[in-house]
């Protein structure tokens, strides 16, 4: 790290001012869903709130067709992170290894899922499926989150292996352990926080998916589908709310611990979402 | 065993390397390529409107169907908007990310940064939820406009047919701040990481050779960031272009490609269409790709 302050310069007071600007139009808005969650109002967003009230939790918590909605993500999420671990820490494993032809070409079909707009991706699983007569599924969806997580876990392996000295694995070898202890007991528990991070960055970018699940799940509702078909026609204003400011919750802690591994090591995968 | 497993497979690393490749290309291959394949070629067939059936013969209809006026005012439409997202989104990160680049404290440095990236990885569809409430319009902006008494500057702008609407929740006016909103941070982090590259005793070699601050500004930073501008705006460009959960939540009927496209395969039925409607996005963005690379914007990345 360059040392930050340049030629012992202050930020001017525009400087700071237009940067605590860009920093609260990215913040305030998430805070004021958590400030709705409270509105007794059930059919607009009427702003100040008519009152507080805490009922929308507890209604929330009664709905059934919610908790079926997390579940399936929660599982969809779960699936898809582990098919991405696999396959990407294989992948990052290969290009670390050799200097084979191709690697670039590696990194850019991992990295493409991603760099084209989502409905590309959406739109091509939706119409292989139906050339294929694949009906769709629980399945269905878990491939296509799996496509554009691999490289989230590719590029925090990846980077991980770079950083490792080669020399620790030429010693276990020299010390008489085999390639499986030594993966076990070497490589592993060097790149594990590097798993970690791109593990839980690549459950929170599945859970929170809809674009290419809206092509892939037919009857299926995932928590996302579900707040989708409340922006487009509101029926439970105050309940959207709630489930809002959850799925916040739930994918705030996984991202910000997996930014907080990634910055002490100093990775940089989270640029190329 | 495993020990002479072992050593067979570290006498013969090529056999290693492949079966390390094979799970993750042949998974990429087999499902994500084979689709984008399957998605050209479904897009040289074409929907019979009396039949509802779509025919699988090699034809250049459903492509001159794209090209036709209305779908050409959805391209030109969703190219504009994502032009203006992507400027406006390059002048509010700028500051955001030169001072995180060159002002702030390591400690504050970590802090800033991660305020930055977990908007990126956090949900999308909430953050356009929030835009829903914010922009209502017996919501919290309008109550704002109102308090500063400046409803007559809003309803002269929603009065514009072309960015106008009912209210700046369904109107292209509100559709263009939440993705101004949305793609933020996808432009602040390549301008941070191009300025981190701006060694400071290039900055001062330039203020000893008696430039002024603003002079400066001008002639050796802005150059050496706008790398990260266009790495930047391959972002907001490209996921602006295809994104249709704005425009289905907050647009109305004046199409954008990625509401066409949703459309177009969903109650029509008409995949080959939906298909050829896609390849707009791709073929643009692989011409800004060039380009970009041309510009110097990989490195940024």
């Amino acid at each position: 790290m360059p040392s930050s302050s340049h030629s012992g310069q202050k930020a001017s007071w525009g400087l700071k001012l237009a940067a605590l600007g860009a920093l609260l139009f990215l913040h305030v808005p998430i805070a004021i869903i958590f400030l709705y969650t409270l509105t007794p109002d059930e059919t607009t967003y009427t702003f100040p709130l008519p009152g507080i009230t805490f009922q929308w939790f507890g209604v929330a918590l009664q709905r059934a067709d919610l908790w079926r909605a997390l579940t399936l993500s929660l599982q969809i999420a779960a699936i898809a992170t582990l098919v991405a671990l696999v396959l990407g820490t294989f992948a990052a494993a290969a290009v670390y290894r050799s200097n084979f032809f191709g690697r670039e070409a590696i990194s850019f079909l991992l990295v493409l899922p991603i760099a084209l707009p989502g409905i590309v991706t959406g739109i091509a699983l939706r119409s292989a499926l139906g050339t294929l007569d694949i009906p769709f599924s629980f399945w269905t969806i878990v491939i296509g989150h799996a496509t554009f997580c691999v490289v989230v876990v590719y590029n925090n392996v990846l980077a991980r292996f770079r950083r490792m000295q080669g020399s620790l694995v030429e010693a276990s070898m020299d010390l008489g352990a085999n390639s499986f202890q030594t993966f076990r007991y070497v490589i592993f528990p060097n790149i594990a926080t590097a798993l970690l991070a791109g593990g839980m960055l690549a459950f929170a970018l599945s859970f929170d998916e809809v674009i290419v699940t809206t092509f892939t799940a037919g009857q299926q509702t995932t928590l996302p589908i579900w707040i989708f078909s409340q922006l487009t026609r509101p029926r439970d204003r105050p309940v959207t709310n709630v489930v809002a400011t959850i799925v916040v919750l739930i994918t705030f802690l996984p991202i910000f611990f997996a930014q907080r591994l990634s910055a002490s090591s100093s990775d940089t995968e989270g640029e190329s979402k | 065993m495993l020990q002479r497993i072992s050593t067979y497979l570290y006498l013969r690393p090529r056999l290693v390397l492949w079966l390390m490749l094979v799970p993750p290309l042949a998974y990429m291959f087999l499902v994500y390529l084979g689709s984008l394949f399957n998605l050209l070629i479904n897009s040289f067939y074409y929907l019979e409107e009396f039949t509802g059936l779509i025919v699988r013969e090699f034809t250049l209809l459903t492509y001159a169907q794209v090209f036709n006026p209305a779908n050409r005012e959805i391209f030109a439409r969703t190219t504009i908007m994502a032009t203006a997202v992507t400027l406006v989104d390059a002048l509010i990160a700028f500051p955001l990310a030169y001072y995180i680049a060159k002002f702030a404290s390591p400690r504050m440095k970590t802090w800033l940064i991660i305020a930055v990236t977990i908007p990126l990885w956090s949900s999308y569809l909430v953050r356009v939820y929030a835009w829903k409430l914010i922009l209502a319009k017996e919501g919290i902006l309008s109550w704002f406009i109102n308090l500063l008494q400046l409803d007559g500057v809003l309803n002269w702008l929603l009065s514009f047919e072309s960015i106008g609407g009912s209210s700046l929740a369904l109107s292209p006016l509100g559709m263009f701040i939440v993705f101004a909103y949305i793609w933020l941070p996808y432009m602040i982090i390549p301008i941070q990481t191009a300025l981190e590259r701006v060694p400071n005793s290039l900055l001062e070699a330039s203020s000893d050779l008696g430039a002024k601050p603003l002079q400066t500004f001008r002639t050796v930073i802005l150059p050496m960031a706008f790398p990260g501008v266009v790495a930047g705006s391959i972002f907001t460009f490209s996921l602006t272009l295809g994104d249709f959960i704005v425009p289905l939540s907050l647009g109305n009927s004046k199409f954008f490609i990625g509401q066409a496209v949703y459309s177009y395969q969903g109650t029509a039925g008409n995949i080959p269409l939906a298909a050829a409607m896609t390849m707009g996005p791709v073929i643009i963005m692989i011409i800004y790709l060039l380009v970009a690379r041309k510009l110097g914007a990989f490195d940024a990345l």
